[in-house]
């Protein structure tokens, strides 16, 4: 079938991918870089975020490396519907779970970032609550895939609930937020931080930072499913010869 | 496919009137609650009413949707597999549920407004919301209540996975009633309308798709 091979097409070369070095150089380099810039090179001077203003190059990446995450995740639990093999879903599994760590990450910069520029680190932003409603969503698929022991029966209900989920989620925290006032840059007669990004000191560090997180979120899921393939093949020595020889 | 999802549809709505007790179960639910909401609040300003009547809505469709797959028997599927597309069986568990919600949410309008007080300037709109709001709920729940019968669990995993799913959902809703409430025009309100049908078509389409991959062993 037709289907298949590309859904095996994608799992081969990111099998591939993950296995070579290169972009790993890259990701030290860039995040060395971000780091190293962020706290060095000039920033422009504005009331209220002032220094405060560096914490661009962490927060957003963080929102940025989930969102690549979770739709990789939610690529694999497609990939797992069509193929039934155990692999894609421990490669959505584990992709999905190192998003729910970024989705903190992002969580903790900016409630920080809140409490110095906005006042307080929680204030009701439709941004904020949609981040929390989505935390909670993943959380749920967290408990559900928990609750259940069978392998194939929890892969599969939980691809459906990933895509479910996912798909019902995007609309609500992309769109929605953009109806109504916020406190973020750019909403609600704040400035965006596209006028600033004409800075240039400030873009060449935020490239850079998005590259660096981006990759570093794809490096510790790749950990992780190497780990757990691990452990599953140990598990299942005699699934696995089955597998091989299909 | 009509046929068998006529006759899936009929099954049910002939289970639910001869075991009349889930049925006027969740009538009696639907008062107790409001009943119990009138002794907290007596009758409030229309902010809070609109809150209250959605949050009753939403524990309502719970309730009663949780019913449309978890009340089968686990090996009664089988015999459903050998004879219906799963398209068919969800899409009639559906129709059930959106049914059934409908009814129940028009009762607890009534109740709502016999306990509660009327703060509606225009009832009919509100009316309208309520219902295209419970075929929303009872969709999405019936989804979920899916995968929590595949899952062998009980309805409580339905409502962790449901209440962040359905929240933005219900935000909707309530500011779409808020425009039933206040006498003075809101602009923008058809925008809210629109995502809002456009959601329901999406959760329609998507458990269509998804639900004959939940369905197999």
């Amino acid at each position: 079938m037709p289907e298949k091979t590309f859904s095996t097409a994608i799992t081969n070369f990111v099998d591939k991918a993950l296995r070579q070095w290169w972009w790993k150089v890259i990701c030290i380099a860039c995040l060395a870089f971000t780091v190293v810039g962020g706290m060095l090179l000039p920033v422009p001077r504005l009331n209220i975020l002032n220094e405060t203003i560096r914490n661009l190059y962490y927060h957003v990446p963080m929102w940025i490396t989930m969102m690549m995450l979770y739709t990789a995740g939610v690529v694999y639990s497609i990939i797992y519907l069509r193929t039934g093999k155990l692999k894609d879903d421990i490669y959505a599994y584990q992709l999905t779970v190192t998003g729910v760590m970024f989705s903190i990450f992002g969580m903790i910069t900016g409630m920080e970032w809140a409490k110095y520029t906005w006042g307080q680190a929680w204030s009701n932003d439709p941004k904020q609550l949609g981040t929390a409603l989505s935390m909670l969503v993943y959380f749920a698929y967290l408990v559900l895939r928990n609750g259940m022991k069978d392998e194939e029966k929890r892969a599969k209900i939980s691809a459906v609930y990933n895509i479910f989920a996912f798909t019902l989620l995007i609309p609500l925290i992309w769109i929605l937020p953009r109806m109504v006032d916020s406190l973020h840059p750019g909403n609600g007669g704040n400035p965006a931080f596209k006028s600033y990004d004409r800075d240039f000191s400030m873009t060449i560090v935020l490239y850079p930072a998005f590259i660096g997180w981006i990759l570093l979120g794809f490096w510790i899921a790749s950990i992780c499913i190497r780990i757990n393939m691990v452990r599953y093949r140990q598990e299942n020595t005699y699934q696995f010869e089955i597998e091989k020889h299909n | 496919m009509a046929n068998s999802f006529l006759s899936l549809v009929r099954k049910d709505m002939l289970i639910e009137w001869r075991q009349k007790h889930t049925l006027f179960g969740v009538a009696l639910y639907v008062g107790s609650t409001v009943f119990a909401i009138y002794m907290m609040a007596g009758q409030p300003e229309a902010k809070i009413w609109n809150a209250l009547f959605w949050l009753t809505q939403l524990f309502v469709a719970v309730n009663s949707v949780a019913k449309s797959f978890l009340q089968e028997h686990p090996h009664r599927f089988r015999y459903y597999f050998t004879i219906v597309k799963p398209t068919t069986f969800l899409l009639a568990k559906m129709c059930y549920s959106i049914a059934l919600m409908l009814i129940m949410s028009l009762v607890s309008l009534l109740l709502f407004s016999l306990l509660l007080g009327w703060p509606l300037e225009q009832g009919g709109l509100f009316v309208v919301i309520t219902l295209v709001g419970s075929i929303s709920l009872s969709a999405v729940f019936t989804f979920l209540s899916a995968i929590a019968a595949r899952a062998h669990q009980n309805a409580a995993l339905m409502a962790i996975l449901g209440f962040p799913l359905v929240t933005p959902v219900l935000m909707i809703l309530s500011n779409l009633a808020l425009k039933a409430i206040a006498p003075v025009y809101q602009p923008g309100w058809w925008i809210l309308a629109l995502v809002l049908l456009a959601l329901d078509l999406l959760i329609i389409i998507l458990g269509a798709i998804l639900f004959p991959f939940l369905w197999q062993e």
